[in-house]
């Protein structure tokens, strides 16, 4: 007799978890999915991809409901029902994505030349072959506007941060209103908007310059309101040290808070670049879009890539549509690579 | 050992105040004035917009809301202008419902799938690609939407319209389903889902996790759960989700103006290629507008700015509440 007969091992009951059974009869399920859609497809009055997908859809959750029933009861029906439409309905969410990214790939590059990041367009046509003329002019034109938005913005957008979370004045709960309203103002107002109080009535003309300042309008909130996500994860604990040290509040925001919240004011800033970034709308009425390289952001009509675009877009030849979907790949990877950084410097507060 | 204490220095006290020093004084004045910028923005855009649209309601009266004319005639007398956006205004609103119809259905599922379904890798996964969605640049989704989704869309038209023709809103006068408040739509639905999902995400994550356990405990299923605990907790939350949505889709302008045929009719019919939208028909008009004219585009655009506001002010209100309301 040893005592280690009584020992009985009790492993801990995960009844959640799936069972080969279970796995089998998913697997089971999705198989005949198929087999029962394709069917359809060949011997019934449905075609094509959507008829596939649809029948594909009614038949999985159908054999899905079915066995449910059987091994849970009359109860599953609504909750394997409803699971089926989650599972399409995100999928429906994803298929987008996935195919804006994979087409925008295959005809963008098509069209991708080294000549394009080297000339501009002022010797060539939309109209021409992608081999002839570049957006080299669009790309310096989209820096200098998001430079100057960015100069002009972020400082605007965290001190308005620090308004709302350090000096909580009697107008804090306004200005939280009025970031938000302001985040709603459609881009086309912005344009519009800087169109009438400087194009038409100071010395700033259509430039680089009154683009800019139509793209701040719309970056300021972005920038206000993720900063102020970012000042708020500061622990309370650090001012209230920086303040019981002696510290005026001025010291402890400068040297305390901030530098505590650099990497999240680093995202701020990012993420409020790769919403501007590809704003065409306000451009229209800003920039005016150039053929020839103009690096002064004060004066002259400018381009842009979005407005590359766009104007390629409204030509509608092939030569010009090629051209707008090489330029919208360029855009979409500076903001792609924007997004990637932020979210890797901000990685540890995203959860 | 007394003398020692005699000759120590006593330190004089030091002042204490709870009034601000001057350091303190000049950031917290400094700070506040940015603050108040966002203010004076917004306040500015109203009012220069305001003064344009005053202008043209004074030349071309009321009916400039509801007139479905855009008419600039040159005579030798001078030029007369006819303009109104009823037509466009009528055009954004169908384009709109049907953005919300087919993108919050959609966002919400996802969102569910996100919150109580989705494993922790895919869930990592899909947010970044929810929260990339709504950084695409608004012509690529325009360009998408005419190349990639007009086809698909155009023959789901024609699919709608061989079944469903019998009720009014699915019929055409002509067969012609291209460029239409449908397609324009669907794309609008698109560009919605990350600010709805987002929203709807953060309002079910906050759903009491005690009320959940409970709601198992009982033998709910999961579905059950969400029926009887997640949606009645999240539901206002939702809806102020859409109403962001909505504020969105009323603004768009490049995408919808590349997929849709913009008419100066009154159409009702969702899947017939013509309809209007406010934004895009700034742009369109724009190129070739003078005098009047531009000042009536200046007017639409106040009239935007105002619907945007209104149904954003709402809709923060109502997301703010809810949020509050789970802590």
């Amino acid at each position: 007799m040893t005592t280690t007969a009584n020992v009985i091992e009790v492993k801990p009951r995960k009844p959640w978890k799936a069972t080969p059974t279970d796995r089998a009869t998913t697997a089971f399920v999705l198989l005949m999915g198929l087999v029962i859609a394709a069917a359809a497809v060949k011997f019934t009055g449905l075609s094509g991809k959507l008829g596939f997908v649809f029948a594909f859809v009614i038949a999985a959750t159908a054999l899905e409901v079915f066995f449910s029933i059987r091994k849970y009861g009359r109860k599953a029906l609504g909750d394997s029902i409803a699971t089926s439409l989650i599972y399409v309905g995100a999928t429906a969410t994803f298929l987008p994505v996935a195919s804006i990214l994979l087409i925008t790939l295959k005809n963008g590059v098509k069209g991708l030349r080294w000549n394009l990041f080297t000339t501009d367009m002022f010797n060539a046509s939309f109209l021409d072959p992608i081999g002839n003329g570049g957006l080299l002019h669009a790309l310096i034109g989209t820096l200098l506007l998001i430079v100057i938005a960015m100069i002009l913005s972020v400082p605007m957008g965290i001190m308005t941060a620090l308004y709302l979370t350090e000096i909580r004045g009697k107008g804090s709960n306004l200005i939280q209103f009025v970031v938000q309203a302001m985040s709603g103002v459609p881009s086309v107002v912005a344009g519009l908007f800087i169109f009438t109080s400087v194009i038409l009535i100071t010395p700033l003309k259509t430039s680089a310059a009154a683009g800019a300042l139509a793209l701040t309008i719309l970056m300021i909130p972005t920038v206000t309101r993720t900063s102020q996500e970012v000042l708020l994860l500061v622990p309370g604990d650090l001012r209230e040290a920086g303040l019981a040290m002696g510290a005026t509040q001025w010291k402890t925001v400068a040297t305390i808070v901030v530098p505590a919240a650099r990497n999240g004011l680093i995202t701020a800033t990012i993420l409020g670049v790769a919403r501007i970034a590809g704003e065409t709308a306000p451009l229209i009425f800003t920039i005016g879009g150039a053929d020839k390289l103009n690096l002064n952001p004060f004066k002259d009509y400018q381009s842009a890539l979005p407005f590359y675009v766009w104007k390629g877009l409204t030509l509608g030849t092939p030569e010009s549509i090629q051209r707008s979907w090489s330029a919208i790949l360029i855009l979409l990877i500076l903001v792609l690579a924007l997004f990637t950084t932020a979210r890797t410097l901000g990685g540890r507060r995203m959860k | 050992m007394s003398t020692t204490l005699e000759t120590a220095p006593i330190p004089t006290p030091r002042a204490l105040t709870t009034n601000p020093r001057t350091s303190d004084k000049i950031f917290r004045g400094v700070v506040t004035g940015f603050g108040m910028t966002a203010l004076l923005i917004l306040t500015l855009i109203g009012l220069f917009l305001s003064v344009r649209g005053i202008q043209t309601l004074h030349t071309q009266g009321f009916g400039f809301l509801t007139r479905y004319s855009w008419e600039v005639t040159q005579t030798d007398s001078g030029t007369t202008y006819n303009m109104g956006i009823g037509a466009m205004l009528l055009g954004t609103v169908m384009i709109s419902i049907v953005a919300l119809v087919v993108g919050v259905p959609l966002s919400i599922a996802m969102a569910l799938f996100l919150t109580f379904y989705a494993p922790a890798r895919i869930k990592t996964f899909l947010v970044s690609i929810v929260d990339l969605m709504a950084a695409f640049p608004s012509v690529l989704f325009g360009l998408w939407g005419f190349f990639v989704l007009m086809p698909m869309a155009t023959y789901w038209a024609k699919l709608i319209f061989k079944y469903l023709h019998w009720i009014p809103a699915f019929n055409a006068p002509q067969y012609f389903f291209e460029r239409s408040p449908f397609i324009a739509g669907l794309v609008l639905a698109i560009m919605i889902i990350p600010i709805v999902t987002s929203v709807a995400r953060e309002v079910f994550a906050q759903t009491p996790l005690d009320r959940i356990q409970a709601a198992y405990a009982l033998g709910s299923t999961k579905w059950g759960v969400i029926k009887a605990v997640v949606f009645p907790f999240g539901s206002s939350g939702v809806v102020g989700g859409a109403m962001l949505g909505l504020g969105r889709a009323f603004g768009e302008t490049v995408a919808v103006y590349t997929v849709l045929n913009i008419v100066f009719k009154g159409n009702f019919h969702v899947l017939y290629g013509a309809g209007g939208n406010v934004a895009s028909m700034i742009i369109l008009k724009w190129g070739e507008a003078t005098g009047d004219e531009t000042t009536a585009l200046l007017a639409a655009g106040f009239i935007l700015f105002l619907l945007t506001l209104l149904v954003n002010l709402g809709a923060n209100f109502i997301v703010r509440n809810t949020l509050k309301s789970g802590k």
